[in-house]
């Protein structure tokens, strides 16, 4: 008969307490606290789940997000539209392989079935890939060769805006904010995003995804926190050369547009809910890229 | 005694000193240096404060051009930013405008007339490796094209091999070129390894009689460091205290952002009090600094971060 050995049930138990994990931001690929060592706690769907601790970001952690994304954004704008494809692929292939985390996540804190959590991660990785494909094919579409008389090309191509403010909402987690960041990226544009409060934890998963997946350092910033506080201070920073927000509250709109008038930055906004919008294939549209680029206009002489 | 000083050396003599004998009373405690420096770093600024912190230290820079590829216009239009740093905003334009010597006569032309001082770099800018009589004369004709400030490289070479008295006896013979001009002493500190050394380079410079003493060239890899510069404005201190004669201290090379701007002002301000935080005791040598001052200048004034294309930079 096989007698068990005490010593292994002990690690079989530390096993299951796991590794207590801290959600930190993600700043120019680094995964640093709030420098204000502030912390917001998610509560879980259900009482018998654990919570989870992450970062409470500060307006200083967003100037430094707009820093790194700014200095990203030569180096991501000018990358061959080939190499973010790719890099938007492999995002997509390290979603899948987290896949139960993913599931767990939205599980726990968004309180979703499982099967639900299911659909929606295909989803959001469909959503990725269909973007991804996006990237060598938008000058194409987005772009023109334009009639003019005389012995001129004339050309016009779509190229990135800048640093954009991404204002996912809150629910469901992981797809809303995949939803937005891949239609900002593809075209070369940097972000910085504010997932607040349980869609935390799931963004800044998506954040370990992006730095296996050989996106540059600072292209995209990950901030959590409170999206009251951080609010004014996306909307009022020059940095940012489009808002792209999802909400519900008019006084959210209003407060970006009234600011981003201040330094005519381009703008889409989006209904945060039903989360039916986010499950549906609007979610799909190539005029969320086409917002988030400028059209530049070039003559060419024709030679002989 | 300062708590950035050595307790008794009591080990043996080393190669190290062989080369430079002790230095009584001016051992370099590294660690405590540094950590002071550091300590200095995390203050908080209030809002006004900051903003004149900001505007102070635009009026401490030495707006500076030192490249192979600097052209009269470049130099003109780099005057014209030291006379208003940002058009339309009212800040104080920059101590001095710091340009190789051929391009002196361009910029004395620019700024004509306005409290902007010209300063030319000389004797065998950046690595001193010229025979002196060469050093002198480049140092000579930087003044004669109208240099208010001459900014001038100790020899590394003497000082590493030891020779000390070599470097002293230069550096007088600078002065004396450099006529009724300023002279600012360029240790390059990244090329003298130990703080000992650099507390003792400085030291001479101060004693051969320089105006200023200066961190480095901006040519090497290692530039002004926040620790580097403390040191030295404790040996300006002493020296002043020794001799009654102040000098003030320039830090050079690789100061891009104003938060590393204004933590050299509170070292500044720690090491020589409130009365020094003025440029003629401390400098700024930079050329992009000025961008990022201007642009948390504007934050602070409008409440709004700024986007890097909000300032214009040269």
């Amino acid at each position: 008969m096989e007698t068990k050995d005490p010593r292994e049930e002990r690690t079989m138990t530390e096993r299951r307490d796991g590794v207590h994990k801290t959600y930190k931001l993600f700043l120019g690929g680094a995964f640093p606290r709030s420098e204000s060592g502030r912390h917001l706690t998610v509560t879980p769907a259900s009482k018998t789940a654990a919570s989870a601790q992450v970062c409470r970001a500060s307006r200083k952690d967003l100037r430094n997000a707009v820093e790194a994304a700014g200095k990203a954004f030569p180096g991501w704008a000018a990358a061959k539209a080939m190499l973010r494809g790719q890099i938007l692929y492999r995002m997509a292939e390290m979603c899948d392989a987290r896949r139960a985390e993913f599931v767990e996540l939205e599980r726990r804190f968004q309180g979703a079935r499982k099967d639900q959590a299911e659909r929606d991660l295909d989803h959001a990785i469909q959503v990725l890939l269909w973007h991804a494909g996006w990237a060598d094919k938008l000058a194409q579409v987005l772009g023109s060769v334009n009639p003019v008389s005389g012995p001129w090309f004339n050309f016009s191509i779509p190229e990135p805006s800048g640093v954009v403010a991404i204002l996912p909402p809150e629910r469901p987690g992981l797809l809303p904010l995949l939803a937005m960041l891949a239609p900002v990226l593809v075209s070369g544009n940097t972000a910085v995003s504010l997932s607040s409060g349980r869609a935390g934890p799931s963004a800044l998963t998506l954040a370990e995804v992006a730095a296996t997946s050989d996106l540059p350092l600072g292209v995209w910033n990950a901030l959590t926190g409170d999206r009251k506080e951080l609010l004014p201070h996306f909307a009022t920073h020059r940095g940012f050369a489009a808002n792209f927000c999802a909400t519900d509250d008019p006084e959210e709109v209003r407060e970006l547009r009234t600011e981003a008038a201040d330094h005519v930055k381009r703008e889409r906004f989006l209904p945060a809910s039903p989360a039916s919008f986010w499950r549906s294939r609007k979610v799909r549209d190539l005029e969320w890229i086409r917002s988030f680029t400028e059209i530049k206009t070039a003559w060419h002489p024709i030679g002989l | 005694m300062s708590a950035t000083r050595a307790s008794k050396n009591v080990a043996p003599p080393s190669l190290e000193e062989e080369v430079f004998p002790p230095f009584p009373g001016r051992g370099v405690d590294q660690v405590g240096l540094e950590e002071r420096a550091a300590s200095l770093r995390t203050r908080s600024w209030k809002r006004e404060t900051k903003t004149a912190a900001l505007e102070r230290a635009i009026s401490m820079t030495d707006l500076t051009t030192l490249e192979g590829a600097d052209t009269p216009e470049r130099v003109r239009r780099l005057c014209r930013r030291a006379l208003g740093p940002a058009p339309g905003l009212p800040l104080p334009p920059v101590a001095a405008v710091c340009v190789y010597p051929a391009l002196v006569e361009t910029a004395v032309a620019t700024l004509q007339g306005s409290p902007v001082a010209v300063a030319s770099v000389a004797s065998g800018f950046p690595s001193g490796q010229l025979p002196l009589r060469i050093r002198l004369s480049d140092t000579r004709a930087a003044v004669e094209a109208g240099a208010d400030e001459i900014d001038v490289v100790i020899s590394r070479n003497a000082f590493l091999r030891g020779d000390l008295s070599r470097v002293e006896d230069e550096v007088a013979a600078f002065k004396e070129a450099a006529g009724g001009a300023q002279l600012k002493v360029i240790l390059e500190t990244g090329e003298l390894g130990t703080f000992d050394r650099i507390a003792r380079a400085a030291w001479i410079a101060c004693r051969a009689g320089a105006d200023f003493i200066k961190t480095s060239t901006g040519k090497v890899r290692i530039n002004a460091t926040p620790a580097t510069a403390l040191c030295m404005l404790e040996i300006a201190r002493d020296f002043e205290r020794e001799t009654g004669r102040a000098v003030g201290v320039k830090v050079a090379g690789g100061i891009r952002t104003a938060r590393d701007a204004i933590h050299y002002l509170a070292i500044l301000h720690e090491t020589l009090g409130p009365g020094a935080l003025t440029n003629r005791r401390f400098r700024f040598g930079a050329s992009s600094l000025l961008d990022d001052l201007c642009r948390q200048w504007r934050k602070q004034k409008t409440g709004r971060y700024q986007a890097p294309e909000d300032i214009p930079s040269d």
